[in-house]
């Protein structure tokens, strides 16, 4: 035990610049060497998402994949980091006396180097980078409604909807020659600079369907909202469903390739910059006010409608973003996709991740998106898994893994040299 | 008129199912204020237990007993066996959550309904099992009108089944302790009531009429499936806030006003519409009497 503290203790002299360098190095060695180390391991392919897949399905091959995913990643991240930690530090320093959205937005880009490299090994680990990222918006926009608004929404599979079918019957109308819509109205070629209007155009409808929701939460709370969203949600899925012109039933399919990795990342970290400005504004903490005691709130000057109707709609906005995202992403949608199951997934990714906090909304998005995939192998039983770890973490920490906690970019940049024995931090 | 009253008919039907359900929503809320979402899916087990307890009495006694009364032993046994899985729900899944928030629970449920879910295809695997005619269909025609025993035997045994809860709840020493307990939460445990005893009473109580509601329903509708209470179970919720959060009576009226609805909008519209058109109602109505029927009105502090 103590062995493994004092190991441990090695790393905290590390900053995020040290680690961002030791995956990188990985990341190339996986992208260079990585299909001869796993020739030599007897491998069949690099494996995806480190090995998970192939450890559930060919148990045989778990020391391949130890081997594996010892040489490739956790050796190179660790004793780079550790060697480089002093240069690290003082590249860290250096980026100290930056401005901090400068700082920010170069940390930002390489990790989207590494993240792109790593992803660009095979189409599968493309998916699913997307698809947590479609993920994180969609908790961490939901954390405003349910954490830092305390309501209990469940309409945003609903609202995901309407933004998903907006903006794909509008690329569709716009870019592409459709079956349904006929041919293109703009030259295809204009198609990718549109593309973040098209995606605002369906967080936009998405906004304005919440008010359907926000406007009955004026005089109501909790069990009767949460049923009146709940309603939303499945008459927008049954109202999409007979609509002939969309498609109705059987979907829509075919959207241009808009979604490539690097717009949503930057979709995916615009949505986390501008809610967490929100979350940290007056408005941010009427919110709070506003689920704490809302009489209260009223009597402090706390427009209590204007407040309830700003989450609902800033919410549902980047819920249409997310939806538009995932409809190009598949390059399919249809009704039946924004259902139970859509809500259950969503709710279990912002409880499981921690309330009234976009850190845990991250932690929890990625982690259950991640979780999802690496125990496909197991197919039904990953329907007890999955829900048993929610039930322990609702059982032991009921406010979610990481509840009211915000993120400190500055404090994860900075250089760790300095305060080693408890000094001023 | 004909058409009317036929249609009257299978509405009552199906709004049985429906009220018989919610009332164990709104049983679990108005003792632990928390809505206990796997309650569609206890329903789903409860439909199965009934299943195997039936096949299990028409092998062994079908030439000695008669259809009714084994109809009768299997309401009873699915009954109290139902009643031991929603006790243990409350045991393992709702008990640890006490001081939790309610959304917490709320998750707990949703998500003991998918192990339920899953459970049970793993355990019994894809195929479809359909429930055993325990009762002779026969059907009549008074006046133009086409029905079953079945649909009667259904909307009686609600009925009865109402009636009885009503009566426990209002004459019973138990019941008496649950209504003091919905009154007030904290105050009742004071007075030497265990909220450990009533609590878990409650969960078994709603199991076992969601069971009953199970038995029911694979009479008029043979082929089961593990998801057959998802969406069963969310109506019978939506029903249980129309009626008031707490209300017995609301729960069981607005299950029936339920039916109604749904079986009249097929009757006048395509069928796929159904949804849309229920939802929209219920939204309307609770937009401008967001307390439900018969609800009491809380604080709006009431935090989820």
């Amino acid at each position: 035990m103590e062995m493994i503290k004092n190991f441990l203790r090695q790393f905290t002299v590390v900053p995020l610049v040290g680690w961002l360098i030791g995956s990188f190095v990985a990341v190339l060695l996986e992208y260079y060497l990585g299909d001869a180390i796993s020739y030599y391991l007897y491998l069949p392919k690099i494996p995806v998402l480190f090995g998970a897949l192939t450890m559930l399905k060919e148990p045989l091959l778990i020391p391949s994949v130890l081997a594996y995913d010892l040489i490739i990643y956790i050796v190179p991240v660790l004793l780079l980091g550790r060697l480089l930690a002093a240069f690290s530090n003082r590249v860290a320093t250096w980026f100290e006396a930056l401005p901090l959205w400068l700082a920010t937005v170069v940390h930002l880009a390489a990790f989207y180097g590494i993240l792109h490299l790593w992803a660009g090994i095979n189409d599968y680990r493309v998916l699913v980078v997307k698809l947590t990222m479609v993920a994180i918006i969609l908790t961490v926009s939901l954390n405003i409604i349910n954490g830092y608004q305390g309501e209990f929404s469940c309409s945003h599979p609903g609202f995901m909807a309407l933004g998903a079918y907006a903006s794909s019957s509008l690329t569709l109308m716009l870019f592409a020659d459709d079956k349904m819509f006929g041919a293109a109205l703009l030259p295809p070629a204009l198609g990718p600079w549109l593309f973040p209007l098209i995606l605002i155009f369906g967080g936009a409808v998405a906004a304005i369907g919440s008010l359907v929701v926000a406007i009955p939460s004026f005089r109501t709370r909790g069990d009767y909202l949460a049923i009146i969203s709940l309603a939303f949600m499945f008459i927008v899925k049954s109202a999409i469903e007979n609509m002939e012109f969309l498609g109705g039933p059987r979907g829509m399919s075919s959207q241009p390739n808009y979604a490539t990795l690097p717009i949503i990342f930057i979709w995916t970290m615009l949505c986390i910059w501008i809610i967490h400005n929100f979350i940290s504004s007056t408005m941010g903490k009427a919110l709070n006010a506003v689920r704490d005691n809302e009489a209260a709130a009223n009597s402090m000057t706390v427009n209590t409608r204007k407040t309830k109707m700003t989450a609902f709609m800033f919410g549902a906005f980047w819920a249409g973003v997310a939806g538009g995202l995932f409809a190009h992403v598949l390059r399919y949608v249809n009704p039946g996709t924004f259902g139970i199951q859509k809500l259950a997934e969503i709710l279990a990714m912002v409880y499981f991740g921690g309330l009234n906090s976009i850190y845990g909304s991250i932690v929890g998005a990625v982690s259950i998106s991640v979780l999802g995939e690496a125990l496909r192998p197991l197919e039904l039983f990953k329907w007890i898994i999955i829900p048993l770890i929610l039930i322990l973490v609702m059982i032991f920490r009921p406010y979610g893994l990481i509840s009211f906690t915000e993120i400190n970019v500055k404090g994860l940049m900075r250089p760790k040299n300095r305060s080693r024995s408890g000094g001023a931090e | 008129m004909d058409h009317f009253l036929q249609n009257l008919i299978n509405a009552l039907q199906w709004g049985s199912f429906y009220a018989v359900i919610s009332i164990g929503y709104s049983m679990v809320y108005g003792v632990l204020m928390l809505f206990n979402f796997a309650h569609g899916d206890i329903f789903m087990v409860g439909t199965y237990i009934g299943l195997g307890i039936a096949t299990m009495l028409l092998a062994l006694f079908s030439a000695v007993l008669p259809g009714w009364f084994i109809f009768i032993l299997t309401v009873v046994i699915t009954m109290f066996l139902a009643a031991f899985v929603g006790a243990f729900i409350e045991l393992v899944g709702y008990r640890p959550l006490r001081g939790a928030p309610r959304a917490s629970a709320a998750i707990t449920g949703l998500m003991i309904g998918i192990i339920f879910e899953t459970g049970n295809l793993i355990i019994l695997g894809a195929q479809r099992f359909s429930f055993p005619e325990l009762i002779k269909s026969v059907s009549y025609n008074v006046g133009g009108v086409y029905f079953t025993n079945v649909k009667v035997l259904i909307i009686v045994v609600s009925l009865i089944l109402m009636l009885a809860l009503h009566t426990f709840i209002q004459k019973s020493k138990w019941g008496m302790a649950m209504r003091a307990m919905s009154y007030n939460f904290l105050a009742v445990p004071l007075m030497g009531v265990s909220i450990n005893i009533i609590a878990p009473l409650t969960f078994a109580i709603g199991a076992g009429l969601a069971s009953v509601a199970g038995i029911l329903y694979g009479q008029a509708y043979p082929v089961l499936d593990p998801y057959m209470g998802v969406l069963l179970g969310w109506k019978a919720f939506v029903a249980a806030i129309l009626g008031g959060r707490g209300s017995i009576m609301g729960a069981a009226l607005a299950g029936y006003m339920l039916g109604f609805i749904e079986i009249f909008i097929a009757m006048a519209f395509p069928s796929t519409f159904r949804d849309l058109i229920a939802y929209s109602i219920i939204l309307i109505i609770l937009t401008f009497r967001p307390r439900g029927f018969f609800g009491m009105a809380h604080s709006t502090q009431l935090r989820l």
